[in-house]
């Protein structure tokens, strides 16, 4: 197909080039985990095999790949915007609309992993209509789903029995007047379809698998999937190369902990100026309640029980107002914890069970449930926002005002001036003809530093990391009053996160395991039939994305020191570790297909061993208006 | 011949995600679910297009019926070898008490007007699991019909059929033009491509309406009423042959 255009030798040097990248990932090195040499040379002659992904294989060494096609059909657009969010969307809504203005032709084109625009999506959500009304200001003339103001506000710390209630004074980060209860899900799709109106080539069901680039280092564009391999690595008869959307500039709005922006990281060395990123889990189920139960426009926050004091974590419960009785709730645990048997789907089913939240729930029918991992690094863990060829938007450099759970209007904000950085800098490409270099624009970061997105943020850098105290969520609070309420954020010192989740589990024998109730089937479930709910599913006959950098650190590490913690913090059943054959010992069992893209087991994995690359397109969640 | 294969594809909920009956018990809730193309559809269209390939025949079209968003089930059989497209438009209203009659009447017009040799379904779908569109279209064009197709062959003017029945498989010979239904051992359907999607946004979709072709919509079949299945009891486990026994004449099976 492409022999005309382009030849050959040139394209597979470029993707024998992103092979020769990924291989450079630096391996796990022994000593550095503590597992000494001699017990890794007794365990590697029956080493588990369980990772067969060609990012951990390449597929240049391996015999069944020997005289596979391996060229890619390749595309120019002016811009390649990596994951339909609100942020992408954001971008290149934006962009579309400055193009008209000027009436120039820009070429904006979308590719989004899910397989309808909105099915990955999963938030609260309180959203802050600040980005909108900049965006689409006739957003409620265009059917904007955004039909539920907020009308009641209520904050409470729980016991186990009792219910401390918090007054929400105006001023307090999490006071939501002028908000509305959306469900993002929904919001997107809308956004979606804004997009193609105005000429966006949106391509859901294709994930950006591969970032490209061009001799000079800088980004050329990403590749999407390959499909039609199969589960043990090798080739099968429906094998397909993925395709390569170049473009002048690519941004990547993959939402939080984002694949390809890992590698990124890594290799233009972003984050050398900023703290690791923090994150948390969220959990969310969507819930018809019984009419008599239903308040809409009403938001319940609450924080404490279960979690004990030093688990950074709470609760969200919002009445919806779109005809039917619907309530979205979640509970929230950050994912520096450090009690390896802690399970954040298990205190999220325990909670329900509270005397303040039962009653909503008694009666009601549970009709979605889906999790995902979030950002609370806030300023302090923002990286290089640009690098040669490539920008970061939305979730994935993390934009999120914690104390309010609120990063939809940022990471919106962020695309429009990502889109209004790029758009001056876009040359008018001539037939046929190719840039050889991405185009770098410190632009964006700079607007973005004088926008209202960095006072924003500046002002509650300090709320998250002052519950590293003593008093863990009680000095937390009291620490938000003085300094948010009363000072607006203006004390002079920045405080730092306590270093990367991942470290922060302490080894099971330090700690003492959690008794959850059995679930009743009626207000809290199994983890199976959530994940049901969630409509999750994958090719079955494809290599497991989540792959090991080495497949024996889980039984000899993560199990043997930490008590196997995925198997508590994955919120979708993936992880299991089972007897081996032999009954000897025990495996782990990664049931890939299971997995709601979630992004959790990557941030907290103790070994750092697991890492989630993306799977074939349209496959995880289904979420509907989630 | 007209060397003209007519495709017949489905836009159904998506076979992973788990149904909810609506509030009011007419129906499924489909508002902003995750639908896809029924997956014995995507045989068939794999099947029409491998016939193609091997030259056998000369021009594949997809054809669905129903409001605007089945044309992405149309694009994703064009995405997959199609040569184009014809839309059936029938609205949402209709859309709920369109059956396998309507249907069959529908494409037994199209087949007549594009003087197609041969049509191919999936032998059913998976939400209404009737097994009826292909028989029916049969029936009404007067064709042979080679249904649960497991493995076909052209041969001049004939099809060689092998069918998956109760007892085995069973090889029928009949003439063109016939109908055939596709079932799940028929092939490995490919993937749609994200370059044959952009290709497949230049090729042609025809607008028709049933009444353009003479095909009345009306329903003989009302549906009073829609529930979730039963919940699945919980079992109990007995420990011994009397407990059994015991539980057994309990419940009055004994």
């Amino acid at each position: 197909m492409t022999s005309t255009m382009f030849p050959a030798g040139r394209y597979w040097f470029h993707a024998g080039r992103c092979v020769r990248a990924l291989r450079r990932c630096p391996r796990l090195d022994p000593g550095a985990l503590g597992v000494r040499p001699t017990a890794r040379r007794w365990a590697s002659s029956d080493a588990p095999k369980i990772t067969t992904h060609y990012s951990i294989h390449p597929r240049d060494q391996d015999p069944r790949w020997e005289g596979t096609e391996m060229e890619r059909f390749a595309d120019q657009a002016d811009v390649v915007v990596v994951g339909a969010g609100p942020a992408g969307l954001s971008a290149a809504i934006r962009l579309k609309q400055l193009a008209l203005a000027e009436e120039r032709e820009v070429r904006v084109c979308v590719v989004e992993k899910a397989s309808q625009i909105g099915a990955h999506t999963l938030s609260g959500a309180c959203l802050e209509p600040s980005a909108l009304n900049e965006l689409l200001p006739d957003w409620k003339d265009r059917g904007a789903p955004l039909h539920t103001p907020v009308t009641e506000d209520i904050f409470s710390i729980l016991t186990e029995k009792h219910r401390i209630p918090v007054p929400m004074l105006p001023g307090l980060p999490m006071n939501n007047h002028g908000n509305y209860i959306v469900r993002l899900g929904n919001l997107v799709r809308w956004l979606g379809e804004q997009a193609e109106e105005l000429g966006v080539e949106l391509y859901p069901g294709y994930a950006a698998a591969e970032v490209l680039f061009h001799e000079d280092g800088s980004v050329k564009g990403i590749a999407t999937n390959d499909v039609g391999i199969a589960k043990d690595g090798s080739p099968k008869d429906t094998f397909e190369r993925g395709m390569e959307l170049h473009a002048q500039v690519t941004l990547f709005g993959e939402g939080c902990h984002g694949h390809l922006a890992k590698q990124l990281y890594r290799h233009f060395n972003l984050r050398q100026n900023c703290e690791p990123q923090t994150y948390a889990i969220g959990l969310k189920e969507v819930w018809v309640v019984r009419p008599e139960k239903w308040r809409p426009g009403r938001v319940e926050h609450s924080v404490g029980w279960p979690l004990n004091r030093h688990t950074y974590g709470g609760s969200f419960l919002y009445h919806l107002n779109e005809g039917e009785p619907l309530v979205a709730l979640g509970f929230v645990v950050g994912l520096d914890y450090s009690n390896p048997y802690l399970s954040p789907f298990r205190e999220f089913q325990r909670w329900k069970h509270h005397p303040f939240v039962a009653p909503t729930l008694e009666g009601g029918e549970r009709i979605g449930y889906g999790a995902r991992a979030l950002n609370e690094g806030g300023v302090q863990s923002i990286p290089e926002l640009t690098f040669p060829g490539g920008i970061l938007i939305g979730c994935s450099p993390g934009f999120m005002n914690v104390p309010k759970i609120k990063g939809t209007h940022t990471a919106m904000k962020s695309g429009m001036l990502a889109a209004e950085a790029v758009f001056p800098r876009l040359a008018v490409l001539e037939e046929d003809s190719a840039p050889s270099a991405g185009l770098h624009v410190p632009e964006y970061a700079e607007s973005l530093k004088a926008s209202w997105v960095w006072k924003e943020l500046h002002a509650v850098r300090n709320i998250r990391p002052s519950f590293h105290n003593y008093l863990g969520l009680y000095g937390g609070m009291v620490y938000t009053g003085i300094f948010y309420w009363i000072l607006r954020g203006k004390e002079p010192w920045t405080l730092k996160h306590c270093g990367l989740d991942s470290d922060q589990l302490k080894p099971a024998k330090e700690c003492t395991p959690i008794e959850y109730p059995r679930p009743d089937g009626k207000l809290s479930f199994d983890l199976l039939s959530s994940v049901a709910l969630s409509g999750t599913n994958h090719e079955g006959d494809q290599p497991a994305h989540l792959t090991l950098r080495d497949d024996s650190v889980p039984v000899e590490r993560n199990l043997a020191i930490y008590d196997g913690p995925e198997q508590r913090f994955c919120p979708a059943g993936v992880y299991e570790y089972v007897p081996t054959d032999d009954g000897a010992g025990m495996r782990l069992q990664i049931n890939a297909q299971n997995c709601v893209h979630c992004k959790t087991c990557d941030i907290k994995d103790p070994s750092q061993n697991i890492n989630w690359v993306v799977p074939e397109g349209s496959g995880g969640p289904a979420y509907n208006g989630m | 011949m007209s060397g003209r294969v007519l495709v017949g594809v489905k836009r159904v909920i998506d076979y992973a995600v788990k149904i909810r009956v609506k509030p009011d018990h007419s129906g499924v809730v489909t508002e902003g679910v995750k639908h896809s193309m029924n997956p014995f559809c995507e045989i068939a269209v794999e099947e029409a297009v491998k016939m193609k390939e091997k030259k056998l025949i000369k021009e594949v079209v997809a054809v669905s019926c129903g409001p605007q968003q089945v044309q992405e089930t149309i694009r994703t059989a064009l995405a997959m070898g199609a040569d184009r497209g014809i839309h059936v438009e029938v609205s949402a209203k209709e859309y709920e008490s369109l059956g396998p009659l309507q249907v069959s009447k529908i494409l037994a017009a199209l087949a007549k007007k594009e003087e197609a040799q041969l049509i191919i379904l999936g032998k059913q779908a998976i939400d209404g699991d009737c097994n009826q569109t292909g028989q029916m279209t049969a029936a009404l064009l007067d064709w042979p019909q080679g249904t649960f197709a497991s493995e076909v062959t052209l041969e001049g003017g004939h099809v060689k059929v092998v069918r998956e029945i109760d007892g085995g498989l069973e090889t029928i010979k009949i003439n063109t033009p016939a109908v055939l239904t596709a079932d799940l051992r028929l092939n490995t359907p490919r993937y749609a491509t994200l370059p044959n999607i952009m290709k497949a946004k230049k090729k042609k979709i025809a607008n028709v309406k049933p009444a353009d072709l003479g095909v009345e919509l009306a329903s003989k079949l009302q549906v009073l009423r829609v529930d979730a299945p039963p919940q699945r009891e919980a079992g109990v486990k007995v420990e011994s042959v009397a407990d059994l026994v015991a539980k057994l004449k309990e419940a009055g099976t004994i």
